[in-house]
């Protein structure tokens, strides 16, 4: 039994989201945990994750796999019945997951920041960059099967093994970089 | 016909992992008299990773984008890949609707001396241009190899359906099915039509993919569809080339070719298979091809329903 | 300065004006006003205390005008008029200020502003007030006669009120019979009485009662009038079935080669022909011949009905009928129509077969609908092993319907019932929140749990027929979360029932702005007081009951249908009614004929003497929207209670010094 907790991630959740205050009116009915794809693989049903964030349990939020498995398809966006744009509010939490330190915790995180690496350094992904330097990194077990996905997609002319880039990367670069600064103040603010 | 010109985003996955789909696209737009400007220096999208990581560099980064497209003046944006088209549309239309966004993502833009003022770009995916712009019946005149006798599966997937209705129904979209009808093939009942393909799951956690690869399958199979179509990259991947190992996982044996729509557009329009690509299929479009059949198969009468059947309400074209 | 002397009473509302507006310094002030003998606050003026004491005043003080700053003039103008009237004041010698709706409410989080705004408005009152004029209301007959517009229950209930207290009614239904949506149920929550069994004696009665004129089959096509005096003309579309011939013995429908699906009372899951009645205790007993459908209006062929008829009742050749009577009061009793499902296209309705709306299982459980009361899949013979029963279809939900359909709940606990009842199938109801709000409602509630129905709390998600695993395989999947365990879950089932909501009906707005009744953001028609004023309309002599007003079951629709009859009763018995002066007047001496006015009014009131040349308003006929006032070249037409003068003193006054020790309106002097 805990007391009364005060919620603080809720609030810089739903500020930092686009429309993102419909959360206050969510019902708590579970359109989006019965729509969600990957909501049988959830730690918490995305129902569940909102009820938490609301009643601030700011580190089990933060701590489970839901958002990692979100896998972007915008079911629940489009059913959910008081229009909250929950997919949206998914990519926040997983934002302040990472902000807040918790990110050494899921494999996606270390994806989508290998992912992004490459984009930051070529302005353009690259396959198979991404999945060795991940797999290897990660799941040195399951890259040598997925080697076999690798090896059979080479096979099938499907996989670059160096990388393009774009033309005017310092341009991408800069942007990119004043992006972050904006970002890094919006996060104190 | 007069030639339609357009500004083209190919996107990461067209120039390898898919580079069928892009062989396609060129060898249609060609066979359409369409043109395919490409948008010059273009960037990744960010797929749905960068958002993950930092908001305001991914609009940032998307924006580069949309900010070259207004200065090279092409004509509207077309983007084969779902997540690339959404990407783009989103980051239009969320800089439009919210100001004190788009005043960020301009002051990140400025960094590179660019500017975009949303609403310039007309964001499109490249299935609803060539519906809308082209029409089925241009389109169906112009098919010299109609599929009579394939069975298909309009798979659209998520993120043009979802969360903007800009093909319709989010739910129960009909607009490729109409298409594909156009070109000769039976187009079964698919009811998992935008249902996930897993995504990013494959690289996350292998039994979630698994599980909503092979439901799709499965039921394009149990719906009596010989291939699946589909309008994206990484629907097509996931549906691909890991289809061998979802069956294995599950002990079955499925074997439903994901064809990319500009291939089977292709197709019908006389191309030959290595026009389009055809073979950097992990599961093999060959079976398909023989399946195709001078006339159209004779019309089955609908299964006479029993007497004390009772009505079925009658369904406009879409709702 | 004349002997004008004006009394100001400002409002404390309570809370509601006193938190926001400063109400002793308004009055303070206003009593600095030139004309006002008196300026006061008080708690509540509307309380018999605060009309007491603008009485008082009145005798004592002398007060020649009375202004009362507080609410709308929508919630107490009649109240404070009648205050001056016992006082010997003539009540249009009084004006209202809105300062709650116009300055507290509106600017809650600035008191300064609101009360600023609220010395404005009360100056712009007394300027006004002081430019009024003594005018006598205008009284007319009331016509005895009431019409109903909807053959439901709420308006099968307000009917026989009113013809069995002596009056005469006009009941008109689109339909060919009466009896509405609750014909077409098998049993009624709570009790499980039978629809048909409490219905049909009343269906019987209204259509054998001296008092009722039943026009079935029949839609309003103008109103025109006010309280008391309505002209209605009603189109009776052509039976072409004779009812003084026809005995209603079937012989026809019987022979009739075409078979229709029943859109209407089947909800499309049976069939009727194309000459049908439909349903066996139908009033009248006649039955239509559906031209659409006709072989002989479409190919000019068969006459099979005609030729059967034993009564030679059929006539092909049968045309419209107009028929025009005068009423001095309306119920609108026009009820709801079904949320279509289709719209939700993740719930299959339309393409999984085995998906059914309420109103189709109402059909498919009634002994007199197309199976014979059997519960059965699509197929028409299956018996269903497990049902699932989806509550809250398309309503609470911002992307159908917002608001809560009232009635769903009640229902889907009805249907697990009869599903039990009939199949012993394993129910499953998915819900939101459980609202069985009414009187044995909860009971009804714990004997379904008693009868081990199961009960999910999720909103469904979709409903699927994608297998996922081997005891999915040819089921219908129900896809929800658990909410109340954390967990997705997969029913499958043989059956699904969608609850679906109510809505308005597709031509409420029509149907509204023929009768002159607003419709609210859902499309359902607007009662004049949420609470306290249910069946009134802001028109008079104009109620609505039942449905239309919004979503109800039956016992709350058939008490509005009383409550509405009771409303038009208390009106009949007033012989006569009492209509605001506030009409437009024209100076003919000053008319030039040139008609425009003519044209333009909305209630057709200005009438044009051709001898003499100018133009003349009907003062029983005119609503005094002042349209004509505004439009008049020559600037001779008045709106009593609204002259030019009164206007411009108004806007004069509202542009005072709100800060003025001694405040004016700005041209006070030259306007008086």
């Amino acid at each position: 039994m805990t007391a009364i907790r005060t919620p603080t991630l809720y609030q810089q959740v739903v500020d930092s989201t686009p429309d993102g205050h419909r959360l206050d009116i969510c019902l708590q009915c579970g359109t989006c945990g019965g729509s969600c794809p990957s909501g049988g693989d959830m730690q918490h049903t995305p129902r569940e994750i909102f009820a938490l964030l609301r009643a601030g349990y700011d580190d089990e939020v933060l701590r489970s796999n839901t958002p990692w498995y979100c896998v972007s398809c915008y079911a629940c966006t489009v059913r959910c019945p008081q229009a909250i744009p929950i997919t949206d509010l998914m990519y926040t939490i997983k934002q302040q997951a990472i902000a807040r330190g918790y990110y050494d915790q899921h494999a996606a995180a270390k994806f989508s920041e290998t992912f992004v690496g490459f984009v930051e350094q070529r302005g353009r992904s690259f396959e198979f960059g991404l999945a060795t330097r991940f797999h290897l990194f990660h799941h040195p077990l399951q890259s040598i099967r997925l080697g076999m996905v690798g090896l059979n997609m080479l096979r099938h002319n499907r996989l670059a093994l160096r990388p393009k880039s774009i033309r005017q990367m310092e341009q991408l670069a800069a942007i990119l970089n004043k992006a972050k600064e904006l970002a890094a103040k919006e996060m104190q603010a | 016909m007069t030639s339609r010109s357009y500004l083209y985003y190919p996107g990461c996955a067209l120039q390898h992992r898919s580079h069928a789909y892009e062989v396609a696209n060129q060898a249609v737009a060609a066979e359409l008299d369409i043109e395919l400007v490409e948008l010059d220096d273009w960037n990744c999208c960010g797929a749905t990773e960068y958002f993950t990581i930092n908001r305001l560099p991914a609009y940032a980064l998307v924006a580069r984008n949309l900010a070259l497209a207004a200065g090279q003046d092409g004509g509207d944006l077309l983007a084969p890949c779902s997540a690339c088209f959404l990407n783009l549309y989103k980051t239009d239309r969320h800089m439009k609707q919210y100001p004190a966004l788009a005043a960020k993502v301009n002051k990140a833009l400025d960094a590179g001396n660019l500017h975009y003022e949303p609403g310039t770009v007309r964001v499109r995916h490249l299935l609803e241009a060539i519906i809308t712009d082209i029409g089925l019946d241009e389109l169906r005149a112009r098919v010299r190899r109609p599929l009579y006798g394939l069975n298909l599966a309009a798979y659209y997937g998520c993120l043009i359906a979802r969360p903007y209705p800009v093909f319709g129904s989010p739910e129960q979209p009909t607009m490729m099915d109409r298409l594909l009808e156009a070109l000769g093939a039976n187009v079964v009942p698919f009811s998992l039509k935008t249902y996930c393909c897993g995504g990013h799951m494959t690289q996350i956690s292998e039994e979630s993919a698994f599980e909503m690869i092979h439901r799709l399958i499965k039921n394009a199979a149990e719906s009596g569809a010989d291939a699946l179509v589909t309008i994206c990259p990484m629907c097509q991947l996931n549906l691909d080339i890991y289809q061998d190992a979802a069956n294995k996982h599950y002990e079955t044996n499925y074997f439903v070719p994901a064809m990319f729509f500009t291939q089977t557009i292709g197709l019908a329009l006389g191309l030959a298979p290595d026009q389009l690509a055809f073979g950097q299929e992990f599961v093999s479009f060959a079976a398909l091809i023989e399946k195709i059949q001078d006339a159209p198969p004779p019309r089955t009468r609908p299964e006479r329903r029993p007497k004390q059947a009772l009505p079925m309400p009658a369904m406009p074209e879409e709702v | 300065m004349d002997d004008r002397r004006v009394g100001v009473y400002v409002c404390h509302c309570g809370h509601n004006i006193a938190g926001t507006v400063d109400v002793e310094q308004v009055a303070e002030w206003a009593q600095r006003l030139p004309y006002v003998a008196v300026a006061r606050h008080f708690q509540f003026m509307c309380a018999s205390t605060g009309q007491e004491l603008i009485e008082e005043d009145v005798r004592e003080l002398g007060l020649t005008h009375v202004v009362v700053a507080s609410c709308s003039p929508l919630m107490h103008e009649k109240t404070f008029r009648n205050a001056c009237q016992r006082a010997g004041l003539n009540p249009f010698l009084f004006a209202m200020a809105n300062i709650r709706e116009h300055a507290s409410w509106v600017h809650p989080n600035d008191r300064d502003g609101a009360t600023a705004k609220a010395k404005a408005l009360i100056s712009a009152a007394v300027s006004r007030v002081l430019r009024q004029n003594e005018l006598e209301p205008i009284r007319v007959n009331i016509h005895p006669a009431t019409l109903i517009v909807g053959g439901g229950i709420a308006g099968i209930q307000a009917a026989l009120e009113i013809a069995d207290a002596g009056h005469h009614v006009y009941l008109v239904e689109r339909e060919p019979s009466i009896g509405g949506h609750m014909a077409m149920f098998d049993k009624t929550f709570p009790t499980l009485d039978c629809a048909a069994c409490i219905l049909t004696p009343k269906m019987f009665d209204v259509g054998t009662h001296p008092n009722v004129t039943l026009l079935t089959y029949s839609e309003v096509e103008n109103v025109e009038g006010f309280v008391g005096n309505f002209q209605i003309r009603v189109r009776q579309k052509a039976r072409r079935v004779i009812e003084d011939l026809c005995t209603g013995c079937g012989t026809c429908w019987e022979k009739c080669p075409i078979k229709v699906i029943d859109e209407v009372f089947e909800a499309g899951l049976g069939y009727r022909k194309a000459i049908y009645r439909p349903f066996p205790q139908s009033v009248p007993k006649y039955p239509v011949i559906d031209v659409e459908n006709c072989t002989y209006f479409r190919t000019g062929k068969c006459r099979m009905c005609e030729k059967s008829c034993p009564a030679g009742a059929i006539d092909f050749d049968m045309e419209d009928r107009i028929i025009e009577f005068e009423v001095g009061n309306i119920i609108l009793a026009t009820g709801y129509k079904l949320f279509d499902c289709r719209r939700i296209p993740q719930y299959g309705y339309g393409r999984l077969p085995n998906v059914y709306t309420s109103l189709e299982f109402e059909r498919l459980t009634n002994a007199a609908g197309p199976t014979g009361g059997k519960v059965t899949l699509r197929d028409g013979e299956t018996e269903p092993k497990s049902v699932a029963i989806i509550h809250c279809v398309g309503s609470r939900d911002r992307n159908y319907n917002r608001y809560c359909s009232a009635i769903c709940c009640m229902s889907s606990l009805k249907f697990a019932h009869l599903v039990k009842e009939k199949t012993g199938a394993e129910v499953y109801n998915f819900y939101i929140d459980m609202r069985p709000i009414a009187k044995e409602y909860e009971e009804f509630y714990h004997r379904i749990l008693e009868e081990g129905t199961h009960f999910i709390r999720g909103r469904v998600a979709e409903i699927t027929d994608a297998a996922h695993t081997a005891e999915e395989e040819g089921k219908t999947i129900v896809v929800a979360e658990d909410t109340l365990l954390g967990r997705q879950r997969r029913i499958p089932v043989d059956m699904v029932i969608l609850a679906a909501g109510l809505e308005p009906q597709a031509d409420a707005a029509e149907i509204g702005r023929m009768f002159g009744v607003g419709c609210g953001t859902a499309g359902f028609f607007t009662e004049r007081h949420p609470k306290l004023d249910p069946v009134a309309t802001m028109t008079e002599g104009v109620y609505i009951a039942g449905a239309c007003q919004g979503p109800k079951d039956i016992p709350d629709t058939v008490a509005q249908g009383a409550a509405a009859a009771a409303r038009v009763l208390g009106v009949i018995s007033q012989r006569e009614v009492t209509l605001e002066p506030i009409r437009a007047s024209i100076d003919e001496s000053r008319c030039s004929g040139c008609r425009i006015c003519n044209a333009l009014c909305p209630y057709n009131a200005i009438e044009y003497l051709e001898a003499e040349g100018v133009s003349r308003v009907n003062a029983a006929m005119c609503k005094g929207c002042g349209t004509c006032v505004a439009a008049c070249p020559s600037h001779v037409i008045t709106g009593a209670h609204f002259t030019f003068e009164q206007v411009m003193a108004e806007i004069d006054g509202i542009m005072v010094d709100v800060y003025s020790e001694s405040p004016t309106a700005p041209l006070a002097e030259i306007m008086a």
